[in-house]
């Protein structure tokens, strides 16, 4: 308590205080609870600098450090009739949906851009975990098609990062339908002999592993993801027993040849763009440094 | 003796105490109740008449998983003729949850797939409850790409709480699976067509129902998720299915008004497992009349308009 407290009026008052919480400068590690200072972490793609624990990265960060200079712009997905089944449990889903893009500053779960990456023109789709824990819905269906379409029509690659619990329940027999809606999706890529690399990230379960996030041309997961169809404590109460250490993890599926690889999200971008590039026919990437892309054609003109 | 329903506990009340009268009857043969006993059944038709006029969605749930409700077996058995079983994946193992093989349809040789779930607690056992392993969707991938090869039309029956969450089943990849089978119902140059006879279980169901046309029995369910399943994840209450199932659309009526089904099949009074023939004879027919609307189809055709059919869906939503 000080004087400001005691006398000046409370709208203005919240304003004062408000300035002195260091909010958000900070975020704990889940895995080893090592403080880490958001800058840090951010540059380090929100990987802990201390025990290489993997966190939710927002789409939008993603696609910052992947394409070249930060630089995407994104596709358009064709808006779908909002709440189809008229869905309501303890709240409406149209409410929900309020509370997720205002807590996100996202329209929807997934995001679509193209762009370059080490020079290589590519389309990229990423799920976001935190936007109604990255569900299927009918937005999120068109959207992986209309990432494929662009694909198809400039003949570009498409890179999937995966992230979410299922399908959107609130969008009932509508979002499983994007089950054959996507793979729809993926078979236009393979029919035009355009790469389908998909990145597993945590969690990728459900409705959304069975579909269109398990038929990628490579297999790629971030380390310790949760990947499975049925999550682990379904199945423990199905099966009565304990469950092996490491279970549904990327690392053990990788054992049981459900996946190509697993990398770390620093290295991600260059073995895609190693990847895609031998996929797609290119040139060895060059590393390094590299000029800004318009200046590569003006020297290449003089 | 028949199997009642949590909601037709009144109808086996009446239907009991007749059965009680007649018998009394038969033990002593001056007694003559047939009147009463007449009046009973009269009084027990109009109430089955008006239990099943009008089922909630959780009532329909009941009825789809009703244990005498023919099962894909029983449907095979009776629709199709030198049915020649066909096994195994050729990789791991053949699912029993999944019965799948050559048969003549009409006198013309089809592939018919479908989820068995067994008619007591050993068969039951033994089929899994109709929950299908890896093994299963890839027994079916097999026969569907024998299928095309040999141009076979391709008939699918839907009976499934879900693909079966074990250890085992997630270790030999059931996503992958379900997703491949999916896409290889969309990859198949022949007339394929699936009944959803009973339950239609999330991913398992749409891993066989990524038909040409698609048809529900009118008290089946097709779902994302089990109304208890939704209910404990969304209200925090496995509970609350009642609402749940309200909710989730699942229904065959609520389906056609969304356009993800073709058709509803009409089921006798009271449901399939009074009149188990004439439910059967029901999808018998409706079966014949799917593929003859396909009859002629080029290959390219039958993709395009599959992969058009789902690209399609939803677009309109309950006002379609």
């Amino acid at each position: 308590m000080n004087w400001i407290s005691n006398y000046v009026k409370p709208k203005i008052n919240s304003l004062f205080s408000r300035r002195e919480m260091p909010e958000n400068l900070w975020t704990k590690c889940p895995e080893c609870g090592t403080m880490l200072f958001h800058r840090e972490l951010a540059e380090n793609l929100n990987v802990c600098t201390n025990c290489d624990h993997h966190m939710a990265i927002s789409p939008r960060a993603r696609f910052t450090a992947l394409f070249d200079g930060g630089i995407f712009s994104e596709i358009k997905v064709p808006e779908p009739i909002a709440d189809p089944l008229q869905f309501r449990d303890q709240k409406k889903y149209p409410d929900r949906m309020r509370a997720a893009q205002k807590s996100t500053g996202e329209k929807e779960a997934m995001l679509v851009a193209e762009g370059e990456m080490g020079r290589t023109p590519i389309i990229a789709a990423a799920q976001d975990f935190s936007f109604m824990g990255g569900s299927m819905g009918m937005y999120v269906g068109n959207a992986i098609v209309a990432a494929a379409e662009r694909a198809v029509k400039t003949k570009r690659p498409l890179i999937l990062f995966a992230a979410a619990g299922g399908a959107r329940m609130q969008e009932g027999i509508l979002s499983l339908m994007q089950m054959p809606r996507t793979t729809v999706a993926v078979q236009m890529l393979k029919e035009a002999h355009l790469p389908y690399i998909v990145v597993l990230t945590h969690p990728t379960t459900g409705g959304v592993t069975a579909s269109y996030a398990m038929l990628g041309d490579v297999q790629i997961s971030e380390p310790n993801a949760l990947i499975c169809f049925a999550g682990p404590r379904v199945i423990e109460q199905t099966i009565r027993e304990k469950l092996p250490e490491g279970f549904q993890r990327a690392e053990y599926l990788l054992d049981h040849g459900m996946l190509d690889r697993v990398t770390h999200r620093k290295k991600l971008r260059e073995e895609l763009v190693t990847i895609t590039r031998m996929l797609m026919g290119l040139t060895p990437a060059i590393a390094g440094d590299l000029p800004a892309p318009g200046k590569v054609e003006d020297l290449a003109k003089a | 003796m028949a199997t009642y329903l949590e909601f037709e506990k009144p109808l086996a009340e009446i239907e009991g105490k007749a059965e009680e009268l007649r018998a009394l009857a038969r033990a002593n043969e001056e007694m003559d109740v047939e009147k009463e006993a007449a009046a009973l059944d009269k009084k027990a038709a109009q109430l089955l008449k008006d239990l099943y006029k009008d089922l909630s969605p959780w009532r329909k749930t009941q009825v789809a998983r009703h244990p005498d409700r023919p099962h894909c077996k029983d449907y095979i058995e009776a629709l199709f003729t030198e049915y020649t079983p066909l096994a195994g994946d050729r990789n791991f193992a053949d699912d029993h949850a999944v019965m799948g093989g050559l048969a003549r349809f009409n006198d013309a040789p089809v592939m018919v797939i479908g989820h068995e779930k067994g008619h007591d607690t050993a068969s039951r056992i033994e089929r899994n409850f109709g929950m299908a392993r890896p093994e299963g969707y890839r027994k079916a991938i097999r026969l569907m790409d024998m299928a095309d090869r040999f141009r076979l039309p391709v008939i699918t029956l839907v009976d499934t709480p879900g693909a079966y969450p074990g250890k085992g089943a997630e270790e030999r990849g059931q996503a992958e699976a379900i997703a491949r089978s999916t896409e290889k119902c969309l990859q198949i140059g022949v007339p394929l067509v699936s009944v959803i006879i009973g339950e239609g279980g999330s991913g398992g169901a749409v891993a066989f129902a990524t038909a040409n046309r698609i048809a529900m029995l009118e008290h089946s369910v097709y779902s994302v998720i089990s109304p208890e399943g939704c209910a404990s994840i969304l209200w925090k209450d496995a509970e609350k299915m009642r609402e749940a199932a309200e909710a989730l659309r699942l229904t065959a009526q609520d389906l056609k008004k969304l356009a993800v089904i073709d058709r509803i099949i009409k089921e006798p009074l009271g449901g399939a497992q009074r009149d188990r023939a004439a439910a059967i004879a029901a999808v018998g027919s409706e079966i014949a009349l799917m593929l003859d609307e396909m009859k002629g189809k080029k290959p390219a055709e039958l993709i395009k308009d599959r992969r058009k059919k789902f690209l399609d869906m939803g677009s309109k939503g309950l006002a379609a």
